[in-house]
């Protein structure tokens, strides 16, 4: 029987990310990386992970943080990895050669997902491995020093992108990796939130237990690149979801559903003025940035929201 | 049994491929390998093999693919030609770093720009030093007896290392050669059952593979790396040994023809020795010392058995079929000269480029290089040391 995924009994489960990794103090993406695991908990699994923060800090020279089978290759790869993993192991459960049932899961940040490693990451969703592919989204290259990527939000303040007196940060939008995996067609995607790790772990849950290829998207705050306070990873991973910023929401065999819908729908501003990335958008004079933010947030959020309703009415039509 | 057919060069491999059945192949296309990985994956669509095929969106995935796959532990191949080679490049290094027994043939063909599709040996070239063991073959014979002796060498416990199989594009890979097929029972006793080291999937005693190694390592990993590479010409060696007890076929390091009593010598690579070796038997008739050196196993390179069967001629050409842009010289003539450099008596060396985009050979090219080096052992003068030939004017 699967292990319910509640405190009490996921607290007698193995940890099998350790403790003593080189990532930041209050870094998301540790926490993260044991809730996918303790979600995954009544299987063996095998993790690949795309060059990045995580992978330099969870394996080095003769220690790794790992408890399960991991393999880093490089950068843009990690789903091609994965997928040959999952391939030979097909190959040789075919021939009788293995008969344990194992989960493949790719863990990898923004810039190996959205940006170097979307090729490689499409291929795999649309060969329809039997894998998962969860993305930490800390909205920049946070590795190699805070550069954007390809989900770094609008305004925001990178090393390459940087807040000056004619380039207000990054100019253009974030690309919505999650639709655009969804666009796939593969049975299952979803956004989650460590803030909702009920929500979180559940999507894990439902993601490997669903045949195929799957993809998840996980905010991931990085107190370094966001220059946030060190502790404040979950409540601005909550924000994020309470302004809207990251809605929680599933794609399950192409129906839309919203898992959490927030009470009270907080103004951006909260989310913003936490970070040190958005500092310079409150400076006098530039009211009409936070506007613009406000509006793209409010304009996709109503679009998920009708998203949702079109698949619910499509669904009792069937 | 053996069976005499008349089949391409890419036929030939993707029946050795057939014959072993790899456990997973990464498959994209790219001509002129293109037919190799079509003619196996009817054999795959047909049930005639066990392996499961990953149809990747680039080379680059096929690579990183076949990386995933042979750390997971069963045994690997894939194939690429020219532009697909260079996509490839920082994965080939890792393949090797991580010491994982892929096999894959590369069909050679020239490096854009300008785009072509025919053969040279720039793709295979630029690939030289990123930890591969290299075979070359001449003709569809070699390349398919290469490609069995390759997943024997590669998955060898004492090296475990990757392996390219260099063949010529559309001369060897599209042209229909009489060849002598071993049969299937033979080629699957020949290579065996594959041993697995350290694998992915063997959950219960994880293994985390790519870590990062600094300063404190990274110099003795790398020297350990290197040492590995000691190793391969013996089991290369051994596993030739072994090929000739079922094929009656002889491989080593490399082919000499007519080369003991030579004064003067060609080293050539893949189908162009052959030639060469038509046009060095007109000349032996007429009483010229003239002799060949065609290497088969390029990386890594025997420069000391290499060295001593060249040292005694007077004058040498080595003909490459790349260049190497930037004022250098062919990389075959850089390791040739490299392996006759510390002897006192050496032949006078010549570097002659042939043969780029699948320009032809043709007998009268190696007419005039074999006249030059008659020219240069006579005077002891050499003109130009390195010239295009072949071009037109």
């Amino acid at each position: 029987m699967a292990t319910p995924l509640n405190l009490k009994e996921l607290s007698k489960q193995e940890i099998r990310f350790t403790a003593g990794h080189r990532l930041c103090a209050g870094c998301a993406a540790p926490t993260v990386v044991k809730m996918i695991l303790l979600a995954a908990c009544d299987y063996p699994v095998v993790a690949a992970s795309s060059t990045g923060c995580l992978e330099v800090s969870s394996c080095i020279s003769t220690y790794t943080a790992w408890k399960i089978p991991w393999i880093h290759n490089a950068f843009e790869n990690a789903a091609a990895t994965l997928s040959g993993v999952e391939t030979m192991y097909r190959a040789l459960k075919k021939q009788g050669k293995i008969d344990r049932d194992i989960k493949f899961i790719a863990i990898c940040g923004d810039g190996g997902t959205y940006d170097i490693g979307f090729q490689s990451l499409s291929g795999a969703m649309e060969r329809g491995h039997d894998m998962l592919y969860v993305c930490y989204d800390n909205g920049a290259y946070m590795n190699t020093g805070i550069q954007r990527s390809g989900a770094t939000p609008t305004f925001a303040d990178t090393t390459t992108c940087p807040a000056g007196a004619v380039i207000p940060g990054k100019p253009q939008q974030r690309k919505d990796l999650t639709r655009i995996m969804a666009a796939h067609g593969i049975p299952y995607v979803a956004q989650a939130s460590p803030s909702h790790w009920p929500d979180l772990m559940k999507k894990v849950r439902k993601a490997i237990e669903t045949p195929g290829a799957k993809f998840i998207n996980i905010f991931t705050p990085c107190n370094r690149g966001w220059r946030s306070r060190t502790d404040d990873a979950i409540l601005l991973s909550r924000l994020a979801v309470e302004t809207c910023f990251w809605p929680l929401y599933e794609v399950e065999n192409g129906v839309t559903r919203v898992t959490v819908k927030p009470k009270e729908k907080k103004p951006i501003v909260e989310f913003l003025k936490a970070q040190g990335r958005f500092k310079h958008i409150f400076e006098p004079g530039r009211e009409q940035m936070i506007e613009a933010i406000q509006q793209a947030i409010d304009k996709n959020w109503e679009r998920l929201l009708k998203e949702e309703e079109i698949s619910a009415s499509g669904e009792k039509a069937e | 049994m053996t069976k005499v057919v008349a089949v391409t060069g890419n036929e030939a491999v993707a029946n050795a491929f057939r014959q072993i059945e790899p456990d997973v192949c990464a498959a994209y296309p790219i001509t002129p390998q293109t037919e190799l990985m079509q003619r196996f994956a009817s054999f795959v669509s047909n049930g005639q093999v066990k392996t499961e095929l990953i149809l990747v969106e680039s080379e680059h995935s096929a690579l990183s693919a076949c990386v995933g796959a042979a750390a997971a532990g069963g045994r690997v191949a894939t194939a690429t030609s020219s532009q697909g080679l260079a996509l490839m490049w920082e994965i080939l290094f890792i393949a090797a770093g991580f010491r994982l027994p892929i096999v894959m043939p590369v069909v050679n063909r020239a490096l854009s720009a300008p785009i072509n599709i025919h053969c040279d040996h720039s793709d295979a070239m630029g690939a030289r030093d990123s930890g591969w063991i290299q075979l070359w073959s001449e003709n569809a014979q070699e390349a398919y007896d290469n490609t069995i002796q390759a997943f024997r060498i590669a998955e060898d416990m004492d090296i475990r290392l990757p392996v390219m199989v260099c063949y010529d594009g559309f001369i060897i890979s599209h042209s229909i050669e009489r060849i002598e097929y071993l049969d299937d029972e033979t080629v699957k006793s020949f290579v065996g059952d594959y041993k697995p080291l350290f694998p992915l999937l063997d959950v219960d005693n994880p293994k985390s593979f790519g870590p990062l190694i600094l300063t404190d390592l990274y110099h003795e990993v790398r020297k350990a790396h290197s040492e590995t590479y000691k190793k391969v010409p013996q089991v290369v060696l051994r596993v030739a040994e072994e090929f000739e007890k079922i094929s009656g076929r002889k491989y080593g390091f490399f082919e000499a023809y007519r080369l003991e009593d030579a004064e003067i010598g060609i080293v050539i690579l893949n189908s162009a020795a052959g030639t060469t070796k038509d046009v060095i038997d007109e000349y032996r008739q007429r009483g010229v010392k003239v002799g060949l050196l065609k290497p088969r196993l390029f990386r890594p390179f025997p420069y000391e058995e290499i060295g001593n069967a060249l040292k005694h001629l007077k004058a040498l050409c080595v003909l490459d079929r790349a260049d190497a842009f930037g004022g250098s010289y062919g990389p075959l003539y850089l390791d040739i000269a490299a392996s006759l450099c510390n002897y006192s008596q050496k032949p006078l060396l010549i570097n002659r480029i042939y043969g780029l985009g699948g320009r032809d050979y043709m007998p009268e090219q190696a007419a005039k290089v074999i006249e030059e080096l008659m020219e240069i052992a006579k005077t002891g003068k050499v003109g130009s040391l390195k010239e295009y030939i072949g071009v037109r004017e």
